[in-house]
């Protein structure tokens, strides 16, 4: 694992780092792999790999459950992976972390527990900017209860409309679900006033961490949300997990979202009482080795050091945003003050499709189309957006062939 | 019901075979030289009538917005096909698609392996069944017109 010292803020070496990304040296379509696709999934490191492997070569049995050494090993590292979340995202207990299968699944569990403090007319206030997966659950539990669902508007340059939020937020409000972070814009939030706000007019508030976390280190404590969900795989670790945070007292008062396995106390026929938290909501064998493997990506980031990581992406966003100034016919979408390094734009007379198919044969990976964000398209006119988001161990020389590659796209069709 | 001239008077699948793209492609060195072709045939797909983009006429692709469209001739038993996208590979890979099926019999038409000749052309990764761009739900809907015209 590479050693920086957090106080090296300037000094992330970023070809060493490239050296813990395995996947990154290779080529694609004859040329060396640019992958610039990291708010879909980020690449693993090394210590990633290297710490499922070794469990499953260890220390693999089911937890919580073994009267024998492999089990009393496997529950350990498991539940030193949740301490591991617990710490990074500052928790009060590992009581309020509950693993999920991912950000989509941690909404879902929420907006599921929270159906039954909702009557009809109360008021759900999410944002035009968010993803489809902190949209659909409220929306399928707006039906259920009667609810309604509430947007609050976006400005042109994709930032939230405070004055829109304020209008909208009443006595009817009881849920807030916001992004910290937009995976479309880059758009950060001001979630920590929005959440005041909210818990002033009496709503829950669920904060959707997913495209935040890659970045920045969220202290749920001081956000002082009811809840706050992420990914395991954008923050650099495996697919298949996820955390749901949620205060400890709500979480007591929410019914379970799966039953089965692990999550009970006492099972009869006639009635079943549900396990202590976090297990109430962690119905089955969980993902063991994942949470091994997010837990060392936290671990990995926390080596680097967060504020050498922020300094090496301000690094890349400059040269990102110099050439896109000077590149003609290129628009960007979302231009907020406060942004994550990801760059959504249209090139005119270019469908994104065929950005994302032509960048594909000069080995450069994004993502092209609608982002899982069908209505903030509509709010942009524009039918989708190519999508170029980057990570630390992104090179100025890949920016420079992002837009070299750009270039020659413009040429082909320009003939 | 549009006038049946827009379907039947097109060179794609008519004038143009398959083989003639075959040929071209053994002249086309690298990727730039390909995908300007590909943009060329994109530029051939014969216009598509606004009155048919419609819910019934739209293929489902996660990137592109594509629509097909169909006129069976009476007298030939011939189908002929218009296909439109607001990409412009999607649109060459449409242009290629034509030519394989264009005007056939419904019967002519389900017997070509459409998978087969992208694989020939070095393009099957994008009618793969991983690739959301369309193209796979396009050949689908136009076997199905096929299929049901039998």
């Amino acid at each position: 694992m590479t050693q920086v010292a957090p106080e090296a803020v300037t000094g992330l070496d970023v070809e060493q780092v490239r050296q813990d990304f395995p996947i990154l040296s290779q080529t694609v379509n004859g040329n060396p792999l640019v992958y610039l696709d990291n708010a879909a999934s980020a690449q693993k490191p090394r210590a990633v790999l290297d710490a499922m492997t070794r469990y499953y070569e260890t220390s693999h049995a089911n937890v919580h459950r073994g009267a024998h050494t492999l089990g009393d090993r496997a529950t350990a590292a498991f539940e030193g992976a949740r301490e591991t979340v617990r710490r990074f995202i500052n928790a009060a207990s590992t009581r309020e972390v509950i693993w999920t299968r991912g950000t989509t699944e941690a909404i879902n569990v929420v907006a599921n527990g929270l159906a039954p403090e909702l009557k009809p007319g109360d008021e759900i206030l999410v944002s035009h900017m968010e993803h489809h997966a902190n949209i659909v659950p409220w929306q399928m539990i707006a039906e259920r209860t009667g609810a309604v669902l509430k947007v609050i508007a976006i400005n042109d340059a994709g930032e939230l409309d405070l004055d829109s939020f304020e209008q909208q937020l009443g006595e009817r409000t009881r849920v807030l679900a916001v992004g910290h972070v937009s995976n479309v814009l880059g758009t950060i939030n001001p979630i920590k006033n929005l959440i005041s706000r909210a818990k002033a007019a009496g709503a829950f508030t669920l904060i959707d961490g997913a495209q935040a976390t890659p970045h920045m280190q969220p202290d749920v404590q001081d956000l002082d949300c009811d809840f706050y969900v992420f990914s395991s795989h954008k923050l650099f670790g495996p697919t298949g997990i996820g955390v749901l945070y949620g205060r400890e007292q709500l979480l007591e008062r929410m019914p379970p979202f799966q039953g089965g396995g692990e999550m009970i106390e006492q099972v009869t026929f006639e009635k079943t009482t549900w396990n202590q938290l976090p297990y109430k909501f962690e119905a089955g064998t969980p993902a063991i080795a994942e949470a091994i493997g997010l837990a060392a990506a936290i671990d990995y980031l926390d080596a680097l050091g967060r504020p050498a990581i922020a300094a090496a992406e301000e690094k890349l966003w400059q040269s990102v945003m110099q050439h896109a100034a000077d590149f003609p016919g290129l628009r960007l979408i979302g231009t907020a003050r406060d942004k994550v390094p990801v760059l959504s734009f249209a090139i005119d007379g270019l469908h994104p499709s065929d950005i994302g198919t032509l960048l594909d044969q000069q080995g450069i990976a994004i993502r092209t189309g609608h982002h899982c964000a069908m209505p903030l398209m509509e709010r942009f006119q524009v039918p989708g957006t190519a999508r170029a988001s980057f990570a630390f161990y992104n090179t100025l020389d890949e920016v420079d062939r992002l837009f070299a590659a750009l270039q020659k796209i413009q040429r082909l069709f320009a003939n | 019901m549009t006038d049946s001239a827009a379907f039947t008077q097109n060179e794609l699948g008519t004038q143009i075979s398959i083989d003639d793209v075959f040929e071209a492609f053994e002249f086309l060195g690298d990727w730039e030289e390909r995908y300007a072709y590909i943009i060329d045939l994109g530029r051939k797909l014969p216009a598509f009538p606004d009155d048919q983009k419609t819910d019934t006429n739209y293929v489902h692709g996660c990137q592109s917005q594509v629509w097909v469209t169909d006129f069976l001739d009476p007298s030939s038993g011939k189908l002929y096909l218009l296909i439109d996208s607001d990409a412009m590979i999607v649109r060459g890979l449409a242009a290629i698609i034509m030519i394989a099926l264009n005007a056939r019999t419904p019967n002519d038409l389900l017997t070509v392996d459409v998978d087969a000749l992208f694989q020939k052309l070095d393009l099957f990764r994008h009618i793969s069944p991983t690739r959301g761009n369309g193209l796979r739900a396009m050949v689908s809907k136009i076997r199905d017109i096929a299929a049901h015209a039998v």
